[in-house]
């Protein structure tokens, strides 16, 4: 591998910048005459916009313009989309209604813009917003699922008539039914999905600058995904076409997926950059953040596992409804459809599933992908089944899943996913021996005679990820391929620049990237750069989200550098007088095979662009590039197991112990790797314990700061006992299959099951606050 | 942040003239809930008077029977000032829990006082050790200084200047911290003075802010241990509830915390 070669624990590259404060982040920009946008929120979960009085705001000093809502329409600024068409199971198409980026009739959120103030400066737009008379007339709203669907509640959007976007099933359920007919054992479970605030350290903001003479658009923004904004600005909002937008995603303080959608401050900014004729700057706050960001989660599930007499799963159906919120924002259709349901079947062997996903409408904000993006879902609900189960059928819950693990590979789901590769009980035992699981008996009774209840929970998930084969999610729906491209640039002194579609908002792809280079040119990784987030620099590219980036960005890095390669050595070889075929690549040199002739690379990348001695008829010049669209999903799994002590007299839960052991496939880096696993395992601890973004039965939102969403803090979480068992994903040439969602995914059901066994009741939803803890201790 | 005018006072008597002469002036220490505030434009002062940097009114110190802590003290201070470890360990230790490094490197007992957050935790010290609230213009006792949700006895333009604690013959502290605040969801101070009187006041709980709990007290006077609260019933009415914690959990924790206070007070 080498010291900086696939493998290496290598210090990421760009934490000198990140840790110096020399990050350049989208609000550290500044351009000349910049002015700076405010907008106007509504306070209302669901009103009617009368009228907005700008006059007195207009007045006021410094301020250069009000837009409204209004003006957005009459300038045929399009409304925001949502990219993946989903089919209800009658064969309609699923039932929209209108998102306009400035609300000129109806707001269906609290924290909907309905207007926006552009000034000077920041504090004189906030001051001249206070000066704008909005009169709303207020409607009924409802924040609930099951309040939603009822017969009379109030409707957000007339083209969906009783707040229904979609009712969609998947899996046979004729066999489905059969399965159940025949059941030994039913296990049934209601479970809920807690929603989520996505909470990236940096909020988000943009800065869009109109040049009139070019009729060109520049927009600074906090993307993971920058061409995929370019496209979807252009192709669907009509604030330019492609050639006339400049997309830059500069460094990016984290996503966890809510930087993934095209937002209405982006499409304001810009549209009101060409109006006032100068820049227009929006940075969000963190009161914008927790009402704006798209959340993540929000389901209902009824679920129930059919059982032979051998205890093996014979069937599993499963209704859920997801919550969107009050619009649909770009994925969101997708998440607890095809990212959810598709992975229903875990690491079991089921011959049968059946699930129906109806997508509700509330007043509430817009729900799309969050990390892990509906597999958490599915391995929530799944692993808390088994758990279930196990204790219903008196079976160890490890031996459970032991016996109804896929052990033969590749292995077709009934819902869609096949799996290509996996060590289900590789993982489980690593797990099991790094808890010691076999002593957990004799640790809880003495647990017990100190007063504390202890628990261990197990899950294993599994995820599709390295997302995914374009054709594959074409015909489910989506309305873009999920490839990636990249070229790789050898400049004529041997240094090489990577131009990358995905984008690093955290991941460390400006370390793990240039390792690949450095395992295969022996090049420092100090000679190497990656440019991301550019699409004036960077071909076409899809981003990064649903661990993707060394997958399949990785993969068209690894492609173009074999064109890179061959071209090379071709150079090397008439150089040096031998066949193409004889040269090998070592250390940084070409050499000749079994002989001592060598040319270091760098002057193999000189002789590409000096050009006086190359093989007749070649172009000059060492660079190339590569789209790589991957041929099937990648499945990363493993188990986690956690233990901890409930305090019988406060409902508060310490974790003892958490163990993960994954596979992932070939690891780049496996420092960055685990700070992945950290990071993800933290987010699905967080959701167990302490997360939950929660409205009011008007709507009202009650969990926007951070004095009363509780994030994670380094001291609500243990310090985590990592292991890898690893099978290659046969999928691509790296055999990687992904490590940036597995925590969040596979955690949550972890916790929940410890602590329904500390306390030895299984009803208990999330976040498990001590208060609920508590309750169910003492509940009846 | 609406425009306000700072002023960074050298004394107490500067300060207290600088307040006189502005409209609409506002003192302030370490800034953990004056600025949040200004911040999210809740406030908006003519005049900020900064305590802060008035040595008169930094400092711990233990004399006699008294451990005083001037006002504009930072919670940090407090909890590693060996004078406060040893005169009243509670005190510090209570100190240590306050909020996170950057609140407790800033926020000060005078400030934690006179904004009087029904969740905070030095009132919890400051009512059940029977401290007395010192000003630039009287003495007020802690039982007659609590007057609700973040309303005290203080006058408009009056500057707590030290907070002199007696010190107890025994005294604990036990809190059950809010998940995302860290503020007490339910903060109990336990003491028993050197006449062998019993104290015990609740932060966190009630909908009236800080509280004594006689009934706990009475069991505590009787029989000073965990054991003597087991029967104590703590009724649910009047206490808050939340998303983190409803009333009956509430009292529940008054409970289960003022145990703990005791045991940890020995
Ligand atoms: C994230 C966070 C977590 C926190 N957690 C906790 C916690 O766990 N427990 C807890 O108890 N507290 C907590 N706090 C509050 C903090 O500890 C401070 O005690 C509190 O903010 C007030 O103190 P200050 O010095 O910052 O006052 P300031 O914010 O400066 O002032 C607060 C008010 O008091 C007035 N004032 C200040 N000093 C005087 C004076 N000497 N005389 C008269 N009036 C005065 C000011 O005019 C203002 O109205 C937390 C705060 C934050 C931001």
């Amino acid at each position: 591998m080498g010291v900086e070669g696939i493998g290496a624990r290598v210090v990421r590259k760009e934490d000198k910048r990140f840790i110096t404060g020399k990050g350049r982040y989208v609000d550290d920009i500044k351009l000349l005459g910049m002015t700076h946008a405010h907008f106007i929120r509504s306070p209302h979960a669901h009103a009617k916009v009368k009228g907005i009085d700008s006059s007195a705001a207009l007045k006021m000093p410094g301020v250069v313009a009000v837009l409204t809502g209004q003006q957005l329409v009459d300038d045929k600024v399009g409304n925001l989309i949502c990219g993946w068409a989903i089919t209800s199971k009658d064969g309609s198409p699923m039932k929209m209604g209108a998102w306009p980026a400035m609300a000129p009739e109806t707001v269906r959120f609290v924290g909907q813009a309905v207007a926006v103030v552009i000034a000077d400066s920041k504090n004189l737009a906030r001051d001249a917003a206070e000066a704008v008379v909005v009169d709303y007339e207020e409607l009924p709203a409802v924040a609930d699922v099951h309040a939603a669907i009822k017969a009379g509640a109030p409707q957000l959007h007339p083209e969906a008539p009783g707040n229904q976007v979609y009712d969609w099933v998947i899996g046979d359920e004729g066999a489905t039914d059969a399965a159940f007919a025949k059941a030994a054992n039913v296990v049934k479970l209601d479970v809920t999905n807690n929603r989520l605030a996505p909470n990236a350290m940096e909020p988000r903001a943009a800065i869009a600058d109109y040049d009139a003479a070019e009729e060109h658009f520049t927009l600074y923004t906090t993307s993971q995904n920058p061409h995929v904004a370019r496209l979807v600005l252009s192709a669907f909002y009509n604030i330019a076409p492609e050639h006339k937008l400049r997309v830059i995603a500069p460094d990016v303080g984290g996503g966890f997926g809510s930087k993934i959608f095209i937002y209405p401050e982006e499409m304001v900014a810009l549209w009101a950059s060409k109006k006032v004729g100068r820049p227009v700057k929006w940075t969000g706050d963190r009161t914008e953040a927790f009402l704006t960001d798209a959340h993540g989660r929000d389901h209902v599930t009824h679920a129930e596992m059919a059982f032979d007499a051998n205890n093996k799963i014979t069937g599993f159906k499963v209704k859920t409804y997801a919550n969107f919120g009050a619009y649909m924002s770009l994925f969101s259709s997708s998440v607890p459809t095809y990212l959810y349901a598709t992975l229903l079947s875990g690491q079991y062997n089921i011959p049968a599933i059946h699930a129906e996903v109806i997508g509700v409408y509330t007043n509430t904000t817009p729900v799309d992908a969050y990390r892990g993006a509906g597999r958490p879902e599915a391995s929530y609900l799944i692993e808390r089944l088994m758990e279930t189960a196990a204790r219903q059928l008196k079976v160890d819950p490890a031996a459970l899943r032991r016996a109804n693990f896929i052990t033969q590979f590749p292995h077709q789901t009934p819902v869609i996913m096949a799996y290509d590769t996996g060590d289900f009980n590789a993982s489980l035992d690593a797990a099991m021996k790094a808890i010691d699981y076999a002593g957990f008996a004799a640790r809880k009774a003495q647990a017990k005679s100190q007063g504390k209840l202890r628990g261990i929970g197990v899950s294993c998930y599994i995820e599709a990820c390295g997302i995914a084969p374009s054709k594959a999610v074409g015909s489910l729906g989506a309305g873009v391929g999920l490839w990636e491209s990249a070229e790789v640039r050898v400049n004529p002194v041997g240094t090489i620049e990577i131009l990358t579609g995905s984008h690093s908002h955290g991941q460390g792809h400006e370390t793990t990237f240039c390792q690949l280079v450095a395992d295969r040119l022996g090049v420092p990784i100090s000679q190497v750069s990656i440019v991301h987030g550019d699409t004036d620099k960077v071909q076409f590219g899809m981003g990064t989200y649903g661990s993707r980036s060394a997958a399949v960005g990785l993969t068209a890095i690894l492609k173009a550098m074999e064109k890179v390669e061959s071209k090379a050595k071709k150079i090397a070889a008439h150089a040096l007088e031998a066949s193409e075929a004889d040269i090998v690549i070592e250390n940084g040199e070409f050499k000749v095979t079994g002989t001592d002739k060598a040319i270091a690379f760098p002057m193999v990348a000189l002789a590409a662009y000096t050009a006086h001695n190359l093989p007749d008829g070649m172009e000059p010049g060492l660079k190339e590039s590569a789209f790589y669209d991957p041929t099937n999903f990648t499945f990363p799994a493993g188990t986690y197991i956690c233990e901890l002590e409930v305090d019988p007299g406060t409902g508060k839960t310490s974790f003892v112990n958490f163990v993960a052991a994954d596979d992932f496939g070939r690891l780049i880096n496996p420092m960055i790797v685990e700070g992945q696993v950290h990071g993800g395992l933290v987010q699905g601890i967080g959701q167990a314990l302490l997360e939950h973004a929660i409205y009011d039965v008007n709507g009202q939102p009650v969990t926007a700061s951070f004095m009363d969403y509780a994030m994670p803090r380094a001291d609500d979480v243990p310090s985590f006992n990592l292991s890898h068992t690893t099978t290659l994903c046969p999928g691509n040439p790296l055999g990687i299959k992904g490590c940036g969602e597995a925590g969040a995914i596979g955690a949550s059901a972890a916790v929940i099951n410890a602590i329904t066994d500390a306390i030895g009741k299984n009803n208990l939803e999330m976040p498990a606050t001590p208060d609920r803890v508590w309750r169910t201790i003492n509940a009846a | 942040m609406y425009q306000t005018t700072y002023h960074r006072a050298s004394s107490v008597d500067e300060a207290a003239s600088l307040f006189g002469k502005s409209s609409e002036a506002k003192f302030l220490s370490g800034g953990q809930t004056l600025l949040p505030v200004m911040k999210q434009r809740l406030a908006s002062p003519s005049d900020v008077i900064d305590l802060g940097k008035i040595k008169e009114l930094i400092g711990v110190e233990a004399a006699g029977d008294t451990l005083t802590i001037k006002a504009a003290t930072p919670h940090y201070d407090v909890a590693t000032s060996d004078v406060a470890k040893k005169a009243i360990p509670a005190v510090a230790y209570l100190a240590s829990l306050i909020g996170d490094p950057a609140v407790r490197y800033r926020g000060t007992i005078g400030g934690s006082l006179a904004n009087n957050d029904p969740a905070a935790d030095y009132p919890a010290a400051t009512l059940a050790l029977g401290a007395t609230i010192k000003t630039n213009k009287r003495s007020i006792a802690a039982d007659d200084y609590f007057k609700g949700l973040f309303s005290t006895a203080l006058e408009d333009g009056e500057i707590i200047t030290a907070v002199s604690f007696p010190i107890p013959a025994k005294a604990g502290y036990a809190k059950f911290p809010h998940p995302a605040s860290r503020f007490a969801l339910t903060g109990v101070f336990v003491a028993q003075t050197k006449s062998g009187d019993v104290r015990v006041a609740v932060t966190g709980a009630s909908q009236s802010g800080v509280m004594r709990v006689g009934a706990i007290e009475a069991a505590l006077k009787a029989n000073w241990s965990p054991l003597a609260i087991d029967s104590v019933n703590i009724p649910a009415s009047g206490l808050l509830s939340d998303i983190h914690g409803s009333s009956d959990y509430r009292a529940n924790l008054i409970k289960v915390m003022a145990q703990r206070a005791v045991a940890a007070a020995g």
